[in-house]
């Protein structure tokens, strides 16, 4: 199924995904980490991927960037088309053009994704120098006036650090002067505050929010922070053991989830309000194990609703309103 | 009135740090100043802060797994830094700990029931009752006879806290330190983690120093809450108190900072700028950060004092009734 349905006729969208499945051949046999996933992003959208440890949003991104380890990955089928192009069908070369240009990638742990040898200002120079023509004195005071619009103080001095002399927050900030150097279209932003602190995570989030508007850059989230989800989202999408649950606008999701899953997640938040003498409403069990999926619907072992038919066939994409998905019979 | 279960008086923990590189010079790390906290018989005091203001180490030095600089705890009466080893074998089966990693923190080479037993073992008085024991406590944190048959690795992250806390309750202790129980979990998890942490509290009168850096699980865990920064207790109140009307510049900062699962929510407005602060030598530890400070905070370093009932504040702005 495609969804491009769900986008005006007017706008193409920036990145349509259609049926995605990504796999991992491992001894014990065959993981399918991202099992058909359709998305669409539009330009200048915030969409949220949400969901817990293993359920694939990493390897979706990944997907994305065709950074999936192969061997033992593989992206077994389906398309990811970005501005006309389908991702997963481009050569090497291409690909390492689009890769920082006009699609760039924030990870969750800037010491593991910047080269500690390396100062801090050459590594974003470097990304400037691979997709323009410019000289490395021109780079580099690229990089000086990045580093000033990411907020990171004496900007001049900080080029010339290691990652390991900079705290949390600032290579964190790094990485994203590294991700916008080129104004790409598109960013994947893999859990970009889960290693920081409050305090800092709000100016990370706030950051990322202002650098967007000014680039009219889409932006992918990847998280399972349900607050960071409502502060920074328009639209949001649950998956749940490598498929997509739901689907709604960041407002409908909040105020009415539809899928037993989203709904438990949503109730179990302890919240500043959440009265401490009641116990948390709380989702039973745990997530299946990708190698022994149960037949129909993967979440029927922790679902208050499943029925005879949840045991039995898996639920198909449903669309109980116009913008909005469920995989849930309970909506047939 | 709850009775004082654990005083910690006047507590400091220094660690030195070698430099690294040719210049070599040590550095000091000023882990935990001067804190002096009472911990209540029955109560969760829920210990808060950001990554590195030394809460971690504050529960290992509660848990006597740190010798301090200065200071001293005492529980029930005795110092902890002080005890003959008939004591300290008491204090061992007293005050226990679960770690934030349950991965990490447990054996991967022994099973969860032999996990669960070695602590009996320890300290049994009759060993032919061990086996039964461990079975009835790992019952109580909902696991099966099963899974006492396995080994960390077959367990989800969820079902190996379980495991950490049926450790540590297998001596029926009186006080829990629990650092960061439940962050390495998923939301889904979590959820069922703290029901069965408050659960326990409830069945077995337990005392709980619960330490964090998430805000919103120490509001729905703790009856009293510490917040605090660069190894200072710089707020003490009731949960209401640090809730309805955090006093301290910090607490307010924290505040603002947390993401709320609505998306109407106001947004955390601009946000004082943080740069890498080295902490201040003299004056208010906050100073650099605090969006509240004037020249006094420079002058001396602010020490609790009670601003409402039960509620105090390290803050040289509310001592001055600002």
């Amino acid at each position: 199924m495609t969804a491009s349905h769900r986008q005006p006729l007017s706008a193409t969208p920036l990145l349509e995904i259609s049926d995605l499945r990504t796999v991992f051949d491992t001894p014990a046999g065959t993981v399918r980490a991202v099992d058909g996933v359709d998305l669409v992003l539009g330009r200048g959208e915030t969409l949220a991927v949400v969901g817990e440890s293993g359920c694939g949003k990493t390897v979706l991104a990944l997907s994305v960037m065709r950074l999936v380890p192969a061997p033992p990955g593989r992206l077994a089928s389906g398309s990811v088309v970005f501005r006309g192009e389908n991702l997963l069908t481009l050569d090497r070369k291409r690909m390492q053009d689009l890769r920082g240009d006009r699609i760039s990638m924030i990870f969750q742990e800037p010491m593991t994704s910047l080269n500690p040898v390396f100062r801090v200002g050459e590594q974003v120079a470097e990304i400037i120098r691979r997709h323009r023509k410019t000289t490395r004195r021109q780079a580099m005071d690229e990089v000086a006036e990045l580093f000033h619009r990411v907020g990171i103080a004496d900007a001049d001095q900080r080029l010339r650090a290691y990652p390991h002399q900079l705290s949390g927050g600032l290579r964190q900030r790094v990485m994203i002067a590294m991700a916008v150097a080129c104004r790409p279209d598109l960013i994947l932003a893999d859990e970009p505050t889960t290693a920081l602190d409050v305090t800092i995570q709000a100016q990370i989030l706030a950051l990322l929010d202002q650098l967007k508007r000014e680039m009219g850059t889409s932006l992918m989230l990847i998280t399972h922070d349900l607050g960071v989800v409502a502060q920074m989202a328009e639209r949001v999408i649950v998956m749940y053991a490598g498929k997509v649950v739901e689907e709604a606008p960041a407002q409908v999701m909040f105020d009415a989830p539809r899928h037993p899953y989203t709904r438990g997640l949503l109730a179990s938040l302890p919240r500043l309000g959440t009265d401490p003498a009641t116990p948390l409403p709380m989702i039973p069990g745990q997530v299946p194990s990708l190698y022994d999926l149960p037949r129909g619907c993967r979440f029927q072992d922790r679902c208050p609703d499943a029925r005879q038919v949840c045991r039995e066939e898996e639920p198909a994409l449903l669309t109980p309103s116009p913008g909005a998905t469920v995989r849930c019979w309970n909506f047939a | 009135m709850r009775d004082v279960l654990m005083e910690i008086r006047g507590l400091s923990k220094t660690f030195h740090v070698s430099g690294g590189g040719l210049g070599r010079r040590a550095r000091e790390v000023r882990a935990v100043r001067d804190v002096t906290l009472s911990i209540l018989a029955g109560e969760t005091l829920g210990l808060v802060g950001e990554s590195g203001c030394g809460k971690s180490t504050l529960g290992r030095l509660c848990l006597a797994l740190e010798k301090p600089t200065s200071g001293e705890v005492r529980f029930e009466g005795r110092n902890i830094f002080d005890l003959t080893n008939l004591e300290r074998k008491a204090f061992r089966q007293a005050v226990q700990l679960v770690f934030q990693d349950p991965y990490a923190s447990l054996n991967p080479r022994r099973t969860a029931g032999q996990t669960v037993m070695e602590p009996l073992w320890l300290h049994a008085s009759d060993p032919g009752q061990v086996p039964e024991e461990a079975r009835s406590v790992m019952r109580t944190v909902g696991l099966s006879e099963e899974h006492a048959q396995r080994y960390p690795h077959e367990f989800s992250g969820g079902q190996r806290q379980r495991i950490g806390i049926a450790r540590a309750i297998a001596l029926k202790p009186k006080l829990i330190v629990a650092d960061e129980p439940v962050s390495a979990l998923d939301v889904s998890i979590q959820a069922q983690i703290l029901n069965l942490m408050k659960k326990l509290q409830r069945d077995f009168g337990l005392t709980y120093l619960f330490i964090t850096h998430d805000f919103s699980v120490v509001r729905y865990m703790s009856d009293r809450i510490a917040v605090m920064y660069l190894g200072r207790i710089v707020e003490l109140g009731s949960n209401e108190a640090i809730f309805a009307n955090p006093l301290h510049p910090y607490t307010r900062l924290l505040h603002q900072a947390i993401p709320v699962p609505d998306p109407r929510a106001k947004r955390p407005g601009p946000l004082a700028v943080i740069d890498d602060h080295p902490a201040p030598e003299e004056g208010c530890l906050f100073y650099p950060r605090c969006p509240e400070r004037f020249d006094r905070c420079r002058e001396r370093r602010p020490e609790l004092f009670e601003r409402e009932t039960d509620h105090r504040v390290a803050c040289i702005r509310r001592e001055e009734g600002l």
